[in-house]
Formats: structure tokens, C-alpha cells, sequence
């Protein structure tokens, strides 16, 4: 870069530093005004104009003889993070760094003069830097929020119940893939030891396919299980399912399989010596007669 | 009528939306839950086999009629290694990935039509069919 064209540079920038301190209230009120519109119903103005007061004076801090932004850079991550959470769109987001842009335009327009156009150009530059920020902060935080969700997907769906004394039940819901089993199988595995229980139900009724993978999963915990002196049982076999398993050639061997769960309990408890009688109660019927 | 839908498979999580769009057009192509059940899982074998055979690929997930019937087709494409001894992957019990070997097989019994083309270096492309009954 030329030594004169750094000088224009430092005009420039010197100038738009003035604008902004000299003009602070109408420049602070039209970017209240764009950032405001773009995210009505969203923010409450208080808290708002709250925000932009501080960013206001950390860009005019960054564009001074110190040229310090990382305390800017902290306030933008906060603001993006904060809205990343409240579900604000990305062009929210950005439109309230970008707006600063359009409202010191303005005075830049009725300043004229030629280096107070100069350093718009640079400050613009800037601006667009911090608006690139903005967005990648943003999309951090969102990021976050799904990895977040997906880790606590993981935990949430993947209960360990007792049936019954010595009977533990794995209801699977949705999606099973590496990760899901490993964790499914992992709980059951120390449940059947924590309990001591020698019966285990794997419930697929809420699994909506069951492809060679899947079916590879659960015969790997139940040989697991077994190996751990538990019996397994899967069930919740819907008719679709069991066409689709046969069509595919997938044999589950001497593992039982059961419609329902209610079946299958019925298949431990049998198994493990406990019988229910049904009783036959004495039957009241109450009738009227209309004379 | 006909809609098509291209999808990427490069993860997991791709697998699990190919099984969702496969699913929506199998209800509105008027699939049997038993039918829709089938090809649902035929699309998850063959796509998590471009992922794991070939590190990704794509699908096209297509409407199409053939004057009498409607139809789902699937059109599995990738660029990976191709498959030197077809005959052999369509095995029951094959495979070379530590799975079941029931993949490429079962899912050419799950559908009507099931066609292969692939060479050793050229990449893989399965079309396959479920017509409505």
C-alpha cells in the first residue's frame, strides 16, 4: 500500500470517526429505527436500544488510535448466541450490524466531503468483517443448540423400565443406529446387572423400519445379554415388519419374538415360574322393571 | 404425473432423511403399509450401502406411472469403487462390510424391478421399482 493512499486511508477513517462521535444521536436513532424493523415482535425495544448502545460504543472504541475490538467481538458473539437461542433468523441477525452501515450512510451523504467518502468505504469494509462474524457466531451457536439436542435425544429415548421383579424392558422409539445401540445396549447391560434381573424385553414397536443393520444391532445386544446369563426377548413385531424382515432373509434363530409386550411379559413370567390364575367372580346384575 | 427428489447421502443422519422422503412418497404413490414398509427399507439398505461402500452418493426419488399403476423408483447413483463380481453382492449372506450380506439381495426381493449397473472404477447406479397394487 502507498504511503499517500494510507494517508487518504487515515483521513478517512480519522473522519468517519468524528461523524460518529459528532452525530451520535440521529446515526444511534436511524439504526435503532432499520434494526429495530427487522426484528419487530421479537425484542422488546428496551432491551434493544440497550444492545445497540453498547455495540455503538464498542465499534467507536474499535475504530479509535487503539483499534481494540475484541471487547466489539465479544458483545456481537453475545448478541448472536443470544439470538441463535431465541429463534431469530439469520437475516435478523445480521441486519442489526449491517444497518449501522445504511444510518452513518446518511450523514456521510449530507457531509460530502471526499474523505469522509474514503473512510466509508473502509468502514464498510469493517462492517462487513462484523457482519461475517455475526453469522459465524450465529451459526456456532446453532450448531451447538443441535448437537445439544441430539446428545439429550440419546439420553431421553432410551429408558431401562422393570416389569416385574427380575424383568427389565428396553422400549425403542425411532431411528436406531450405531450410536443408539451402543447406548441401548450399554443401559440394558448394566441394568440387568444392577437388578439382577434374568429376563430382558426389547420393545421395537416404535422402531419404523427394521433393515439388516438394525436387525444386526439387536442380535448383537441379545447374544450380549445372553452372554451375561440374561434371556431376551424382542417384541412388538408388527405384520409389516415381520414381512419385511422374511423378505429380506434376516433370521433371528432361537431368539423369541412376540407381537406385543404384553405378550412377551407373559413369556418371561411363564419362564420364570410365575402363573396367573384367572378367577371366575360372582356376577350382580341390577335390574329395573318399569311397572 | 411426475415428481422427482434428489437427495445427497454423505452421513448417517442422510440415511435417516432418504427413509423419511421415501416413506412420504410411498404414502402418496398409495403403497400398502406392508409395501411402503418394504421399500422404506430397501432404500435404507441400498443408500447406507452407497455410504459405506462408496463414502457417499445420491438418490432420486421419482413418481412415475406406467399407465395402469402407479410406481415409486428409486435411483441410487455414487462414484465409488463399483462392484467387480455382481453375481457375488448379490449373494445372500456376501459381504465384505461386516454386515449381515442380506443388503443388496434383500432389497432386490423387497421390490418389483431391481436393476445393477456397475463396473470395478466406474461407480454403482441401482434402479429400483415398487409399483402400487
Amino acid at each position: 500500500m502507498g504511503v499517500t493512499l494510507s494517508v487518504h486511508a487515515d483521513a478517512g477513517r480519522r473522519r468517519i470517526e468524528e461523524l460518529l462521535q459528532e452525530n451520535e444521536e440521529p446515526v444511534f436513532k436511524r439504526w435503532l429505527e432499520i434494526a429495530g424493523s427487522s426484528s419487530s415482535g421479537h425484542v422488546d425495544r428496551g432491551s434493544l436500544i440497550g444492545q445497540l448502545r453498547e455495540l455503538y460504543q464498542a465499534v467507536h472504541q474499535s475504530l479509535g488510535e487503539s483499534s481494540d475490538s475484541s471487547d466489539l467481538r465479544g458483545l456481537l458473539a453475545e448478541l448472536s448466541r443470544s439470538r441463535a437461542r431465541q429463534g431469530f433468523t439469520p437475516t435478523e441477525t445480521a441486519t442489526v450490524v449491517f444497518g449501522l452501515k445504511e444510518a452513518l450512510y446518511e450523514v456521510v451523504e449530507n457531509d460530502g466531503s471526499p474523505e469522509a467518502l474514503r473512510g466509508f468505504v473502509w468502514f464498510s469494509r469493517v462492517i462487513d468483517e462484523l457482519g461475517l462474524f455475526t453469522m459465524e457466531s450465529y451459526a456456532a451457536a446453532r450448531e451447538k443448540i443441535i448437537i445439544d439436542q441430539a446428545e439429550q435425544l440419546l439420553e431421553l429415548s432410551t429408558p431401562v423400565v422393570k416389569l416385574w421383579e427380575g424383568i427389565v424392558a428396553v422400549p425403542l422409539v425411532g431411528t436406531l443406529d450405531s450410536a443408539r445401540t451402543q447406548v441401548v445396549m450399554e443401559k440394558l447391560l448394566q441394568t440387568l446387572v444392577d437388578t439382577g434381573s434374568e429376563h430382558a424385553v426389547i420393545d421395537i414397536t416404535g422402531v419404523p423400519a427394521v433393515d439388516t443393520q438394525v436387525a444386526q444391532h439387536l442380535l448383537k445386544t441379545v447374544v450380549a445379554a445372553r452372554l451375561m446369563g440374561a434371556e431376551c426377548v424382542i417384541s412388538g413385531i408388527r405384520p409389516q415388519i415381520a414381512h419385511t424382515i422374511v423378505t429380506l432373509g434376516i433370521e433371528f434363530g432361537d431368539i423369541v419374538t412376540k407381537a406385543s409386550l404384553a405378550d412377551a411379559l407373559a413369556h418371561a413370567l411363564r419362564q420364570s415360574g410365575i402363573e396367573f390364575v384367572k378367577h371366575r367372580g360372582t356376577r350382580i346384575a341390577v335390574r329395573t322393571v318399569e311397572e | 404425473m411426475t415428481t422427482s427428489d434428489d437427495l445427497p447421502i454423505k452421513s448417517n443422519s442422510d440415511v435417516v432423511l432418504v427413509r423419511q422422503h421415501v416413506r412420504t412418497a410411498a404414502v402418496n404413490v398409495g403403497l400398502s403399509l406392508v409395501d411402503q414398509t418394504k421399500v422404506v427399507t430397501a432404500a435404507s439398505e441400498l443408500a447406507r450401502n452407497a455410504l459405506v461402500y462408496a463414502g457417499g452418493g445420491q438418490v432420486r426419488i421419482e413418481i412415475v406411472n406406467n399407465g395402469i399403476r402407479k410406481g415409486l423408483r428409486l435411483a441410487f447413483s455414487d462414484t465409488g469403487p463399483g462392484i467387480p463380481d455382481i453375481p457375488q453382492a448379490l449373494t445372500d449372506g456376501w459381504t465384505t462390510g461386516g454386515g449381515l450380506g442380506l443388503g443388496l439381495s434383500g432389497s432386490r426381493r423387497l421390490v418389483d424391478e431391481f436393476d445393477l449397473q456397475s463396473a470395478p472404477g466406474e461407480g454403482t447406479l441401482i434402479t429400483v421399482t415398487k409399483w402400487a397394487r
